[in-house]
């Protein structure tokens, strides 16, 4: 942080009064003056909290995404099927068992074996052909997306969250303050809370198994180069259906998630394929903190502008990444070359 | 450089280009000519005309694709850019935003404007290569998508247009089905030769070289970005002309003529003929356009759910590309080339290696 200090001088110093400017935002209590401008504080404050757990969403999504392109070079365009098909077992699982929390080892492990499924079948055969790779994974995403549409029908599925967690919790956060002096708190939905929780606590997992761990080290090997590694004896193709396994299974997960505080649909494949791709875009192809990044920005580029601009809330999503395209093709936290 | 745009005429050679036509062309034309007498009207609007314009749309993916190795899913937003482009500037039944302007200038604006459109996005893809080009441009066309949606100043929102009619031109209806079967098969047949000429073209044959090795051609001090932005450019007219046709075949346009499932079904026409030549995109839309129109029927035929036709079509689609990554063209010459093959030593001549 201090050598970026020290390298970008200007840069540090906007960011630094961005985020000064943030937090006296997100901790005082507006001035009349500012909320003729934009609006009251709540909607701010839960645009602000909506955008950060659907970022949350967004990272479980696209994180197996950037792991799987990041290792293998694989272009699965069927991982938006995978987060959908989760979220159908996850809501049938937590139906059959009565449990909300099985839903999610549930939907791990069906969709992990699908996941290796895919990786022996599919990959494997055609390793290093990109096109081909593409449009197999395209086809499969057709093919699923009409199999689910038959298996599960067409309607808006929600997965209810079990008691304890339902309903809203009251946060700390000042929205505003009564004539009387009483301060009003943001109140917000514990679910909700939980879930971006869970899903900080795997990416600091995730971060922890890539970097401190053997098989992290082995990961992060082959994502440099493949070859070598295999040159050194490691079994690469069981490293490649672990992760396979592990980066679909996240996306599995993400259905849970997804259901549980959207709602999983026909077409919600496509959205979450698009979401994840336009996040690694942005982010950075195969970077876990780039997905982080990449997630948190999209999720509240897109929440900010269904608020403040409604109309043209994804062309914002659109802009971002055009203009990251444009000054850093290689995605904020990616590699160049 | 060539310049892309300027490549408009047919091959200037010397006078014998009329024999240099292969035999198969006079019958695919001779056929395509006296189709209308033999079938029904419903089945050359439905299928044949249907089958044109998709083929058009495909043949500039067909064209960035096979010739300039960039896979664009952006070239069904093209093509849907083109239709908004002449339902605004043109007449339709939404008079608050249709200009109403005459033909002879809505139609040469709406493909300029469609050209600076994919020159802009060809400009952000090509900043990338292979497989993110792809992820791009599909991100491009979604995003094209919900914005024709949720605008509703320029692009009448989740409604679009109705009533966009082809102009009167000739004292010929050209909605008539037979008008606008000739129509569309005059445009498809100078489209596919305008992309023949040109992949024989000094421009065209330096994007091949830019497709198979752009460090060597930039080496050679061609100028491989300006040439990858010059066949968007190239490709945003064919696509646009598509699109046009297309608004005029359904007399509408919508965000849903747009959507991404619309741009993968070109991605998939494309792939199922082949992208190794231009003939390839027309043969994928008739199979495409047969399939979307009949399998519903054959379905119901062997006693399944009409429903499932998407299933069909993609299980189809998954089954080429599995088997052969060149679409029906490379089965064609897998086949020829098997034929080919000495029997006694098992040697061939004429396959290719992918």
């Amino acid at each position: 942080m201090r050598r970026y200090a020290n390298a970008h001088p200007i840069w540090t110093g906007i960011i630094a009064i961005a985020v000064v400017i943030l937090l006296w935002l997100i901790f005082a209590v507006w001035p009349p003056g500012l909320v003729d401008v934009i609006g009251r504080k709540k909607v701010f404050l839960s645009a602000l909290f909506n955008g950060i757990t659907l970022g949350g969403l967004y990272f479980l999504v696209a994180s197996g995404f950037t792991l799987i392109f990041g290792l293998m070079r694989n272009v699965n365009l069927a991982h938006g099927t995978l987060y959908l098909l989760g979220g159908y077992v996850g809501f049938h699982a937590a139906n059959i068992t009565g449990y909300w929390l099985l839903a999610f080892p549930v939907a791990f492990v069906v969709v992990g074996i699908c996941g290796v499924l895919l990786q022996v079948l599919v990959f494997r055969r055609m390793e290093g052909e990109d096109l081909r790779q593409t449009l197999v994974t395209i086809g499969i995403s057709i093919v699923m997306a009409d199999l689910m549409l038959w298996g599960f029908g067409g309607d808006f599925i929600n997965i209810s969250p079990p008691s304890w967690l339902s309903g809203p919790v009251e946060t700390f956060f000042v929205t505003a303050e009564r004539r009387n002096g009483d301060l009003v708190y943001l109140k917000y939905p514990v679910v909700r809370i939980v879930i971006f929780v869970a899903a900080v606590v795997l990416g600091v997992a995730m971060w922890l198994a890539l970097n401190k761990t053997r098989i992290g080290m082995m990961i992060r090997a082959g994502v440099d180069d493949r070859d070598m590694l295999s040159a050194t004896g490691a079994r690469i193709q069981i490293v490649f259906v672990g992760v396979f396994a592990f980066g679909a299974g996240l996306a599995g997960i993400a259905g849970v998630v997804g259901g549980t505080f959207q709602s999983i649909a026909p077409g919600e494949d496509i959205r979450f394929l698009l979401a994840s791709l336009v996040v690694v875009i942005v982010g950075g192809m195969g970077s876990i903190p780039g997905a982080a990044l990449g997630a948190l920005l999209i999720g509240l580029a897109e929440q900010f502008g269904s608020v403040y601009f409604p109309t043209y809330a994804v062309v914002l999503t659109f802009l971002i990444m055009v203009v990251v395209l444009a000054f850093r093709p290689q995605g904020l936290l990616g590699q160049s070359g | 450089m060539a310049d892309a745009t300027s490549i408009n005429t047919l091959p200037a050679q010397p006078g014998n280009w009329f024999d240099r036509v292969p035999p198969a062309y006079w019958v695919l034309g001779l056929v395509l000519l006296v189709a209308p007498a033999f079938v029904s009207p419903f089945i050359l609007g439905e299928v044949f005309s249907r089958a044109l314009i998709l083929g058009m749309i495909a043949l500039s993916l067909m064209f960035l694709g096979g010739y300039g190795g960039m896979v664009s899913l952006a070239q069904m937003a093209f093509a849907g850019f083109a239709g908004y482009m002449v339902a605004v500037f043109g007449s339709s039944a939404v008079v608050e935003i249709s200009q109403g302007w005459p033909w002879w200038l809505v139609i040469p604006l709406a493909l300029i404007l469609t050209v600076i459109f994919s020159v802009a996005i060809g400009w952000l893809a090509v900043r990338t290569e292979g497989i993110y080009t792809i992820m791009i441009t599909l991100a491009i066309a979604a995003a094209f998508f919900y914005f024709t949606r949720q605008n509703y100043d320029i692009f009448n929102g989740f409604q679009g247009f109705n009533s966009v009619e082809p102009p009167r031109l000739f004292g010929v209806d050209w909605r008539g089905n037979y008008a606008f079967y000739f129509l569309t098969l005059f445009w498809a047949v100078v489209c596919y030769a305008v992309v023949l000429y040109v992949s024989q073209a000094p421009f065209g044959l330096a994007l091949q070289g830019v497709r198979d090795n752009p460090r060597r051609m930039a080496a050679l001090g061609y100028n491989v970005t300006a040439h990858r932005v010059a066949a968007y450019a190239f490709a945003g007219v064919i696509a646009g002309l598509g699109g046009i046709l297309s608004t005029w075949q359904l007399s509408q346009i919508s965000p849903g003529t747009v959507s991404i499932g619309a741009a993968i079904d070109i991605l998939v026409i494309a792939v199922v003929g082949g992208l190794r030549h231009p003939i390839g995109a027309f043969i994928g839309a008739f199979v495409f356009v047969l399939l979307e129109t009949f399998a519903k029927d054959f379905l119901i035929t062997l006693g399944m759910a009409g429903e499932r036709f998407q299933l069909v079509i993609g299980l189809g689609f998954l089954l080429i590309v599995f088997f052969s990554p060149d679409g029906l063209l490379g089965l064609w010459d897998k086949f020829k080339a098997s034929r080919n093959r000495d029997p006694l030593t098992g040697e061939d001549k004429g396959e290719r290696p992918l």
